[in-house]
């Protein structure tokens, strides 16, 4: 199957002239059945000894978290190391770091879609698997963070005991609905897309569970084109439903802030900037992520040099946005004239947690700027290391607006210092547990490049193109 | 497949998705009406080549959001002003301002069901059995094959005149799929 699909039967093999073609997204001129072969064939081959142990280890983090959970339920969020006046610590920090990184999967899938950014195709399967799993590891912290968490049900709109509604002037109820929906679209959205890999997991399936299974979830698709024409006008609205979903959910994650009356969180530009900075974690991840993966799955041809420049100049471009809001909130504290501002920045930049703030600063404005070198973007080490730079810093973001802002109140005598307990950094190691099982299952079970939509961006996949078997001169 | 399977319809074989839309094209000006491209992937163009109007996919993704709209300022008006109105900090009990955030995300969250939603039922899925998951050549289509099936419910089809036309267009391994 692999052999045929790499020469084009019947067709002269006459390319436009080379200045006129771009450079191809996939490399080495690789067709339709290479793609499948490629894609499917890792799910297909015997599971890698590596997978096995990655899992192990994985799971074991996962049930950390857990039990840290249990621990937590059991006796109360004293266990934590919050405390007067540090209400939000280590869970709301964790909980924007982690909904924030979802953004990148979103922004590839939706945004650049409808940008047409067709190199999009060959990330996009994996940076949504990659929001879905944020998504539910960011979705622990809000539940757990409410002090008796039988009562979590209470944010949801129903009536509780004595038939009170939720209250929905608070932004921590607009915050429930923009998550929940996040998460939602993003399954949806990432179900969809998933249908026609399924369909060629199925058609290539040897064993009766994985043609029963694959059959199942393909929901007997089967690639005609009046499907494809349905499919394609949903994707484009699935796309476009996404794009302001994005936009507003990490602007009503910072509303959760904003609408506060709080020093250095009563800001307007913070929508903005939380969705820039989420873009910026996110796309840092989905670098972290992928420049292993395509070494260990062989998709060096698919996920190419180019991918990765690309993505880095994404995340030099966020990278300057978040470095320009960090300059605008300062200015602005210092031209708005309110001491208690002034003092709040002046507290982060020089008071007892400065070091949280000139992490942030170096790992968020001052190493991604590398970025500008092409022989930075070309390093894999370079880059894996900045991308990793990336994480650190845009979660030492939320730790500075959650605690330096809250660490000094208005008198002297509501002053304190929060330190997180074992508890706290142990629930926060957890989710990377829960994380990575699932990542690592999707690696396994699931085509973790869209195999279609690659097929439909290389020249082969073009009619009016000679590798597609366009005639030279033909009428079309 | 037993002798007496009623037939389903014919299979042609494509290898360029170039050939597969010129096929579609001569397909389309005869006039058939029950017939379908199979791609591994959407082919740009087969709409036309086809003579395929627009999907009608935007009517669910709009349905839904405005139903998403609706229910979230009338849930947050029933429950905030009129069930059960619990003063806070001087804000009005109902106001469009703070009831836009969830409604804006109720509104995507029900248009993107639509969308959903409204590809499955466009496109008659799930659908756990078909005539063409039976035929071995047919997996190809999620490979790297063309195929053109044209319905014998097709009003214009004629048996072998159906099959001289699609072996004129290219079509390779033309057979009779069926039921």
């Amino acid at each position: 199957m692999a052999e045929s699909a790499n020469t084009v039967q019947g067709a002269p093999m006459i390319a436009p002239p080379r200045e006129l073609e771009r450079i191809p997204l996939v490399s080495n001129r690789r067709g339709l059945g290479w793609l499948s072969d490629a894609v499917a064939g890792i799910s297909e081959k015997p599971t890698p000894r590596w997978w096995w142990y990655a899992l192990a280890g994985s799971v074991g983090t996962m049930s950390i978290c857990f039990a840290m959970i249990a621990y937590l339920m059991s006796t109360g969020v004293g266990v934590w190391g919050l405390g007067h006046p540090v209400m939000w610590g280590w869970a709301i920090v964790n909980f924007v770091w982690w909904i924030g990184i979802g953004h990148a999967g979103t922004l590839i899938s939706a945004i650049l879609f409808l940008l047409r950014q067709r190199w999009r195709t060959a990330v996009n399967r994996a940076a949504e698997a990659m929001t879905i799993f944020a998504v539910m590891c960011a979705g622990i912290f809000p539940v757990i963070h409410v002090g008796r968490i039988w009562f979590a049900w209470w944010l949801f709109p129903i009536p509780n005991a004595n038939g009170i509604w939720p209250q929905f002037r608070s932004p921590l109820m607009w915050d429930v609905f923009a998550v929940s929906t996040y998460f939602t679209v993003s399954l949806l959205f990432w179900y969809m897309g998933l249908i026609p890999d399924l369909a060629v997991l199925r058609d290539r399936a040897k064993t009766k569970l994985r043609k029963f299974l694959y059959g199942l979830f393909s929901l007997g698709w089967l690639g005609a084109n009046r499907h494809w024409s349905n499919y394609e006008k949903a994707y484009l609205l699935l796309a476009g439903l996404s794009t302001p979903l994005v936009l507003s959910v990490h602007s009503i994650v910072s509303l959760d802030f904003s609408v506060s009356q709080l020093p250095g969180w009563h800001t307007t530009i913070f929508p903005p900037y939380f969705v820039a900075g989420a873009v910026f974690s996110g796309f840092g991840m989905v670098l972290t992520l992928l420049i292993p993966l395509r070494k260990m799955c062989g998709l060096e041809d698919v996920i190419t040099m180019r991918h990765v420049d690309l993505m880095c100049k994404v995340t030099l471009a966020t990278g300057t946005i978040v470095g320009y809001a960090y300059g605008m909130e300062v200015f602005i504290a210092w031209y708005g004239g309110n001491p208690y501002e002034q003092f709040a920045f002046w507290n982060r930049a020089f008071g007892p947690y400065w070091w949280s703030y000139w992490i942030m600063i170096s790992c968020n404005v001052i190493f991604p700027q590398l970025f500008w070198f092409r022989k930075v973007r070309h390093s894999l080490k370079v880059v894996w290391i900045i991308s990793i730079l990336v994480n650190v810093g845009m979660w030492f973001e939320r730790f500075v607006i959650v605690v330096t802002s809250l660490n000094r109140d208005f008198l002297p005598a509501n002053w304190g210092y929060y330190v997180p307990t074992w508890v706290d950094i142990m629930t926060y190691v957890g989710t990377f547990g829960l994380f990575f099982t699932f990542f690592l299952l999707f690696l396994r079970f699931l085509p973790i490049v869209a195999i279609a939509e690659v097929k439909g961006v290389i020249p082969q996949a073009d009619p009016h193109h000679p590798l597609g078997g366009a005639k030279p001169g033909a009428h079309h | 497949m037993s002798e007496s399977a009623t037939p389903y319809g014919l299979i042609a074989e494509f290898s360029t998705p170039a050939d597969a839309m010129h096929a579609a094209e001569k397909i389309r000006d005869q006039g058939f009406k029950r017939w379908d491209v199979y791609s591994p992937y959407p082919v740009h163009g087969m709409d036309k080549a086809m003579g395929l109007g627009n999907s009608k996919v935007g009517w669910f993704t709009f349905i839904g959001g405005v139903s998403g709209y609706t229910l979230g300022m009338v849930m947050i008006w029933f429950m905030n002003k009129f069930d059960y109105a619990i003063p806070v900090g001087g804000k009005p009990m109902f106001s469009p301002f703070s009831a836009f955030p969830p409604s804006y995300e109720l509104t995507i969250l029900l248009g993107a069901f639509g969308a959903l939603f409204g590809m499955f039922i466009m496109n008659r899925l799930p659908r756990l059995h078909h005539p063409l998951l039976k035929h071995a050549r047919f997996k190809l289509a999620s490979h790297d094959r063309f195929f053109i099936v044209i319905e014998c419910h097709d009003p214009s089809y004629r048996g072998d005149e159906t099959r001289a036309l699609l072996e004129s267009l290219g079509g390779r391994n033309i057979e009779v799929v069926e039921e």
